[in-house]
Formats: C-alpha cells, structure tokens, sequence
C-alpha cells in the first residue's frame, strides 16, 4: 500500500494520522466536561429538572468521547518512542518530565473520578459527586495545560542546555514550562475546545428544535442547551479571534518562517506586505497564483503599521523552510470557519434581542451546519502548527529527519496500514453512536433506554428501577 | 553519589508502576479473556459492570509506566520501544478495541456480538503482547550507538511466547478470582470453576519461565544459582501462594483466592528484578547508563512524591465507593 516511501515519511504520517484522531476528542470532551460541571452546579442551586437531564443526555455522550480520548492518547504516547526513538532519547530529559507530570497530576485524576461522575451519584450522593464531576473537568484542562507546554517547547524551546551526548538537558525549569509560546498556544486551545463543544451543543438543540415543534421536554431541554451554546459563541469567538491575533505576533517573533509560510510571502516586502486572502501556492516558482490581496494589511496586522517592511521565505534557506502550500491551506481553513462562528454568534444574538431565538429555523439551520466546525478548525489550526514548525521536531536545534527511529519502513507501513484500518472501523462506529445519541429525543432517549439494554448511565446493569425513575422525570418535566 | 540514588530511587518507582498496573489491570484485562467463556447475557453484562469504574484508571498506570520510562530513562524508552515495535504496535491496537467496548456494547444491539469479541479480542491481544514483550526483554536486546541494533523477529522466540502465555492464563486467574470476589450465585460459582484451570496454568507456566530464565544468560544464571537465599526467598513464598489459593478455591472462599494470585504475580515480579538488577535493558543497558540527566530526575521526583500518594488514596476510596458485590437484580446506581 505504501511502496516507494520512505520511513520517515511514513512514521511522519503515522503520527499525523494517530494524533489527529487524537485531537478530536479531547477538542470536545475539554469543553464537555466543563459544560457537564455547569450544568451539574446549576441544578443543584435551581433543582430546576432540565438541567438534570441535560445533564444525564451529554454525561452519556461524554463518556463515549471519552473512552475514544483515552484509547487513542495511549497509542500517541506510546509512539514517540515507537516511531521517534532518536527524539525521545535527546529530547526525553526535557519532555519526558513534562509529560510525566501530565499523567501524574490530570489522566489520574479524570480516571479516578470519572467512575464517580459516571456511576456514583446515588453511592456518595450529590455534594461529592458534584466534585467529582468538577475535578473530572479540572483534570481535563490540566492535561491539557501540560501537553501544551511540551508542544510549545518543542515549537519555542527554552531553558535547555545540551550535553555530550547530544541530549537536551533542563537548565531552568520555569523557562521550559513557560516558554514563549505556550501562554498563547494554551488560550487559544482551551478556547478552541470550548467553542468546539459550544457549536455541537447548539446544533444538537438546533436540530432538535427544528424536528419537532410539540415534543415539549424536549423543546425546554434543547431550547436550554441552544441558549447556553449561543452565549458561548457570543463571549468566546472574539476572543478566541483576538488570542489568535497574539498567537501570530508572538509566532512571528520565534518562528517567523512558519508565518511567512501561512501568509504565503515568498517574497519579501520592503514597504508594507500585502494580505493574501486567497490564492494557490506555487513551489516551483516560488510565488502564489491567482492571488487575491488586500495591499499593505499584512503589515498592519502583523506589525500595527501600513509601511512596515515583511520578509519573506527567501530569506529562509530551503532546507530550513516549511512545507508552505500546505501551511497556506489549512491556516485558512482554521480562520474561515472562525469568523463563521463570529457570524453564527452575532446572528444569535440579535434574535434573542428580538425574543425569537428559539423561533427562527433558518438560525437553526444554520447551528446545524455548524456543528462540525470547531473540528475543522481545530485540525486545520494544528495542522497550521505543526506543519509551519517543519522541518524541525525541536524547532531550529532537531531535524525531523534527524529523530526517527531505526525501524524499517515495511514495519512502519504495516503499522500505518493497521491503524488506518482499525481508527476508521473503532472510532466510525464509535462516531456512529455519538451521532445517533445526539439525535435521540429526550423522551425516546429514555423510554428506549427502558425497553432495552437498561442504562440509562453508560455501561451500566439492568437497572429497571432507576430507569423507570428517569422516564418519570422526563414525563414530569412535560407535564 | 548522589546521582546514583536518583536513578536507582526511579528504578523503583517505575517498577512500582508497572507492578501496579499488572495488579490493577490485570484483573480487567482478565475479565475480557474470560469473556467467550460465557454466552449469557446477564453474565457478561454483570462481568463488564464490575471494572466499568475503575478499568480508566487501571490502565492509566500503564501510561506512567510508559510516560515515566520517557520521563527518567528516555534511552531505555527509546530503545525498548523499536525494538519491540510490533508486539507494542498490536498491543496498542488491543487496547483500542477493548477500551472502547466499555462503551459501545451498550449502545448496540445488533453489534453487541460484535463488541463482545472485541472485548475479548483486546484483551487477549494486549495480554499476549505485554507477556511477549517481557519475554524479549528478559531475553536481552542488542544495543549499539544509543540506537536498537537486533533484526525485526528477534522479540519472536519459544520463550518470549511461553512469557506471553503465562501472561494471559495469569490474568485470567486474576479476573476469574475478582468475579468469584464480585458476583453471587451461578455466576460466581462459574467464575470459581474457571479459576481452577487458569490457575493450574498460570503456575505451571511460571515454574517452566523460572527453570528457563537462568539458562538464558550466565548473568542470570549466576545470580540463581550462587544467591541460593534469593531463590528462597521468592520461590518458597510462591509455593504457598499457590498453595493458599488453591485452599482458598476449594474452601469457596472469596477474598483469599484474589490476594494469593494477586501475591504470585508480585513474586514473580520480584523474581524478574532479581534477575535483571542492576540492569534496565540486559544485557547492555545499566540503570545509571540509561538514566537521564539529574535536573531531570529530581524535577519528576518532587511531583511524583507529592503526587503518587494522593493518588493512591483516591484510587483507594473510588474503589471503596464500588467495593462490594454487584447484584445482578438492582445494579449498583
Ligand atoms: C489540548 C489538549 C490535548 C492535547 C494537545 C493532547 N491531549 Fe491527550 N488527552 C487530553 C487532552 C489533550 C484529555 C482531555 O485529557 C484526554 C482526551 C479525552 C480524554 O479522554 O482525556 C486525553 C487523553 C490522553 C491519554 C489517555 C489518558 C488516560 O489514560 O486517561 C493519553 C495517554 C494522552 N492523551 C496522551 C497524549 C499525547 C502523547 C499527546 C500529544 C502528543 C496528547 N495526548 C495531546
Ligand atoms: C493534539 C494536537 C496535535 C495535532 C493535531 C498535531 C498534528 C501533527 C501533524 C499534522 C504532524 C505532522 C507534521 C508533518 O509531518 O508534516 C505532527 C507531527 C509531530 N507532532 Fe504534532 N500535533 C499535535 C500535538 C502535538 C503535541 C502535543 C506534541 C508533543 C508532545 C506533538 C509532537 C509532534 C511530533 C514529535 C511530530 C513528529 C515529527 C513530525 O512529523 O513533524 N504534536 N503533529
Ligand atoms: C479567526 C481568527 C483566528 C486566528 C487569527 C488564529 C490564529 C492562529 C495562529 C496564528 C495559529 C498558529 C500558531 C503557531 O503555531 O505558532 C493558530 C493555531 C491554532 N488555532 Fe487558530 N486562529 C483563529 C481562529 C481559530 C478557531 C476559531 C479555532 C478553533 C475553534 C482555532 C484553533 C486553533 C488550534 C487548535 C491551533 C493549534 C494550536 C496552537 O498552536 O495554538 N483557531 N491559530
């Protein structure tokens, strides 16, 4: 199937691939665990019952994300050392530590109480399981504050010394956790997690919204998760937007060729460098075809000034420059669908200005097609990342090609081989259900839930009694 | 001097690691392997409900394990993780599939069969490979220039599949004597009947690994052989572990037969230290040569003191809040 490639270019892809189905996951289940823990907290203050079922309807969702987060994170730390063994025994001294904090500190603690949040409400009761529920959502930001820090160093290293046998050694700890990126890089992907999950929630009760105008508890619930999700959007995409601005600054300070490469400046511009919004990038020539610009803007977002000179990629040796068209691409792919969710926002807002929030079906329409965007975004914008910090896996001090492991490339194209055809089969299956979960009704949610297999909770025994407890609120709700 | 302590501190520590995991997850992956073994329903639905909790946080050790490894041994990370390419690759993908049936076989009916072996499928698969992969350590992996120098089959050898069967048929003996600890009635009485025949195989398998492991290398051999203590010390305390679990099976008891195999793997673990001391990756990578740099080690070593006792207290009380038996009829919500 793969013939003729390298394995470098293999493992390359591999890691691509496997990190990417990665990234899914936790884009949702960050945002979710967060939304999980409001929700709770809100009923608990109100015991206003729609919260409890929203509650119950997502904290089933979540936990089918959640199990896919955890299965596919496991292979991903396990491939640095399978695929990029020269990385991990230079760069080990320096992440390794990092990462190791990350599963002391976070993956311990979503795992210990996630069967708490999950199970055990009626076990320790609503005070502890609240906590539970918060600490879940805790561990998730937490984990994600230490993966980034490794991926920011990896981008914008720091505080690192390198020994005799060509080791990155740590020489001041604050510097590696807080190196220059991560700040950003963290705000920007919490944010993105957030919205990610905003926009299914609102699509969610988009849709539900849109199927069924008399179906009571459902409108009240869905109305709710709709109102919660356009909020969301509201407040966060600007300043999603404008920690994607800082982003930028900053990346154009540490790593300006990978801005260079999404800008897609192959020349450079002595007296103010245009935007280029759209455009096909040209290797072979070294320029962009087709480009259409807005003259002088670049400049201004980039540097605040109509007149400010821009370099541009030929002042990048070519063994030291990204691979652009595809920097290029996805950086607009990220922007795109962000000043979507601007748009989406602002609409909502006006109608719920106009008291027609849950009335206006073209809105709704609109939340649905969103629904995936985040997603998009988010690949898009790692991709924009990682790609940019090409050819480097230490940005400037390790070559890709430089960190790979002595596996042969058969063995890596029939591992690649392997996990494309297991991630497709496990997680579209597993997509599968997410989708027809989302698109179950509250009320048949519970009534099937009933006649079928018995939990209503994730993974659980045939548990007629509660369910019959569960179908009564629903009911009680409509009534 | 000092230095020398860090490493060997984090020998331990990752020892302690793994040690945990094959206790904690062992049982888990064990309940997947018994799986087939039953085609009732309300069986494997009980069975599956006994780990639902607490499986996460099993095999959230493995990536400590892992992670650590990363952490404070990065050569040996390294060097491990290519030369066991493959029986990790698939131990990967074992995990995936059974990780994920948690889940999705509650949220099928006309794939739930299909779940259900998945179920199994993982778990036989990462047990095989994990026992595989101890094999081909213990055997030994060729170093050369801080890179794996050995061919691409040599983790494939009579020995290191022996490892791999042991493994499996232990596991099983573990989760057979958790669902004898767990369930009531017919199951559990079928859980105890299963129990016999994994582990008669568990212990055979464990004499057969013991007398080969010292022929595999004079380093090896030495220390069996000229350490008659040591050998004492482990193999006289296996004996009766074995013996108390059998007891214990035949008396129906419920919380003996668990600790005693739970007791076997820990010997046998501490057997494999014995051998591979003071070595990381015999027969050519030390503790100290593999360890990374100071500032690395302490820097792990402050979170993880802080760290790994709080988080042995939560795991401790979110097993306490499911400790009990799981009773088919009312579930435990
Ligand atoms: C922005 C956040 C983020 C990013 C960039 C990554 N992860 Fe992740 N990861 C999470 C956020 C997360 C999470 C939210 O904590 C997860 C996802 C869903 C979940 O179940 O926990 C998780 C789960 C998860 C697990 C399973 C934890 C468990 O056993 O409970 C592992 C081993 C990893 N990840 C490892 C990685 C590695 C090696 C990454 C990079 C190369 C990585 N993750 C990128
Ligand atoms: C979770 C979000 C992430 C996504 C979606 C992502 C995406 C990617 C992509 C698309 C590549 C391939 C680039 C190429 O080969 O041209 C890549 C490579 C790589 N990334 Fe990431 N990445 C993520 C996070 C991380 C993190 C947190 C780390 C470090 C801990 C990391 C380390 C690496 C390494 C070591 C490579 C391999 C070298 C390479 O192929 O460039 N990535 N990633
Ligand atoms: C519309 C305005 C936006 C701007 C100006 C912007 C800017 C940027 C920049 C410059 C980077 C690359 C940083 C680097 O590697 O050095 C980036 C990365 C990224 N973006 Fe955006 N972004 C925007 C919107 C979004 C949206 C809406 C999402 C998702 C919902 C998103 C998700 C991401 C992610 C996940 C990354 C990779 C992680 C990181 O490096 O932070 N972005 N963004």
């Amino acid at each position: 199937m793969f013939d003729g490639l390298s394995a470098e270019v293999l493992a390359r892809f591999q890691f691509a691939f496997t990190i990417s189905f990665h990234i899914i996951f936790p884009a949702f289940s960050i945002g979710l665990a967060s939304y999980l823990a409001v929700l709770n907290a809100l009923w608990l203050r109100t015991r206003n019952e729609t919260y409890k079922q929203l509650f119950e309807y997502w904290k089933k969702i979540f936990a089918v994300a959640f199990a896919m987060g955890v299965v596919s994170g496991i292979v991903v730390s396990y491939q640095f050392g399978t695929n990029w063994a020269v990385f991990s025994d230079k760069a080990g001294p320096v992440v390794g530590p990092l990462m190791a904090y990350e599963v002391l500190s976070a993956f311990f603690l979503e795992a210990g109480f996630l069967g708490i949040m999950l199970f055990g409400r009626e076990r320790v009761g609503d005070r502890l399981h609240m906590l539970a529920t918060a600490v879940v959502a805790f561990g998730t930001l937490l984990s994600a504050t230490w993966i980034l820090s490794v991926n920011s160093w990896m981008q914008t290293p720091a505080g690192y010394g390198i020994n005799d046998v060509g080791q990155f050694v740590p020489e001041d700890w604050w510097a590696i956790v807080f190196n220059p990126s991560f700040p950003y890089r963290l705000v920007h992907m919490v944010l993105a997690a957030y919205l990610t999950t905003a926009l299914v929630v609102g699509a969610v009760g988009a849709l539900h919204l849109l199927r069924d105008r008399f179906d009571l508890p459902s409108r009240k619930m869905f109305s709710m998760a709709m109102a919660m999700a356009m909020w969301m959007l509201i407040v966060v995409t600007p300043l999603q937007i404008l920690a994607g601005d800082f982003h930028g600054l900053n990346t154009l300070e540490h790593q300006p060729a990978k801005v260079m490469a999404m800008e897609g400046h192959y020349d450079s511009h002595p007296d103010g460098a245009p935007l280029i919004l759209f455009g096909i990038p040209n290797a072979a020539d070294k320029r962009i075809d087709y480009a259409v610009q807005i003259p002088k803007l670049s400049s201004l977002i980039l540097k605040h000034d109509l007149n400010a000179p821009l370099a541009g990629l030929e002042t990048i040796p070519d063994e030291d420059e990204p691979p652009v068209a595809i920097v290029f691409w996805s950086f607009r792919v990220m922007i795109a669908p962000g000043f979507a969710m601007l748009g989406l926002g602002g609409w909502a807002l006006i109608q719920r200005m106009r008291g027609r929030l849950y009335q206006t079906q073209w809105l709704h329409r609109a939340a649905l097609m969103m629904g995936p965007a985040g997603f998009v975004a988010v690949l898009a914008g790692w991709i924009t990342t990682e790609v940019g910090r090409q050819p480097f896996t230490v940005y400037g001090l390790l070559r890709t090609s430089d960190s790979l492991s002595p596996v042969a490339a058969p063995a890596v194209a029939a591992s690649l081989t392997a996990f494309i055809i297991v991630y497709f089969f496990v997680f579209g299956a597993g997509t599968y259900y997410l989708l027809r979960m989302m698109n179950a009704p509250v009320k048949k949610s519970a009534a099937k839930a009933l006649r079928e297999e018995g939990p209503i909770r994730t993974a659980g025994g045939p548990l007629a009694a509660g369910n019959r407890k569960h179908l009564k609120e629903a009911e009680d709700a409509g009534a | 001097m000092l230095g020398l302590d860090l490493s060997f501190i984090w020998a331990g520590i990752i020892a302690f690691a793994v040690l945990t995991y094959v206790i904690l997850d062992g049982f888990d992956l064990g309940i997947g392997l018994l799986f087939p073994l039953t085609d009732d329903e309300e069986e494997r639905s009980v069975m599956m409900n006994s780990v639902a909790p607490v499986w996460d946080g099993n095999e959230t050790w493995l990536v400590l394990g892992g992670g650590g490894l990363f952490a404070v041994f990065p050569l040996a990370y390294a060097v491990v993780m290519s030369a066991l390419y493959m029986p990790i690759t698939l131990m990967l993908l074992g995990l995936v599939f059974r990780g994920v049936a948690f889940e999705y076989r509650w949220r099928t009916v006309r794939w739930k069969r299909l779940w259900d072996m998945a179920f199994f499928g993982g778990s036989l698969t990462a047990a095989l490979c994990q026992g595989i992969a101890l094999g081909a350590l213990v055997q030994g992996i060729e170093i050369a220039d801080r890179a794996y120098a050995g061919g691409w089959w040599d983790w494939l050898t009579p020995f290191s599949l022996l490892c791999g069967m042991a493994l499996v048929l232990g596991y099983a003996m573990l989760g057979a004597t958790w669902l004898n600890l767990k369930l009531t009635g017919r199951i559990q009485a079928h859980m105890r009947s299963l129990a016999w025949p994994a582990a008669i195989g568990t212990v055979v398998c464990m004499g057969i690994v013991s007398l080969w492991t010292p022929f595999l290398d004079a380093v090896y051999f030495a220390r069996w052989f000229a350490w008659p203590t040591v050998a004492f010390s482990v193999i006289v305390p296996a004996l009766v572990a074995a013996a108390g679990l059998f007891f214990g099976l035949r008396k129906r008891q419920e919380m003996r037969p668990f600790l005693c195999a739970q007791a076997l793997f820990v010997l046998g673990f501490i057997g494999i230290g014995i051998s591979f001391y003071p070595y990381i990756v015999p027969p050519s990578l030390t503790i100290v040569e593999a360890a990374a740099p100071d500032e690395s080690l302490w820097f792990a070593l402050v979170g993880t003191v802080v760290l790994v006792p709080m988080i042995l207290i939560y795991t401790a009380y979110s097993y306490w809040v499911f400790c009990g038996k799981i009773n088919p009829s009312d579930g435990y919500h």
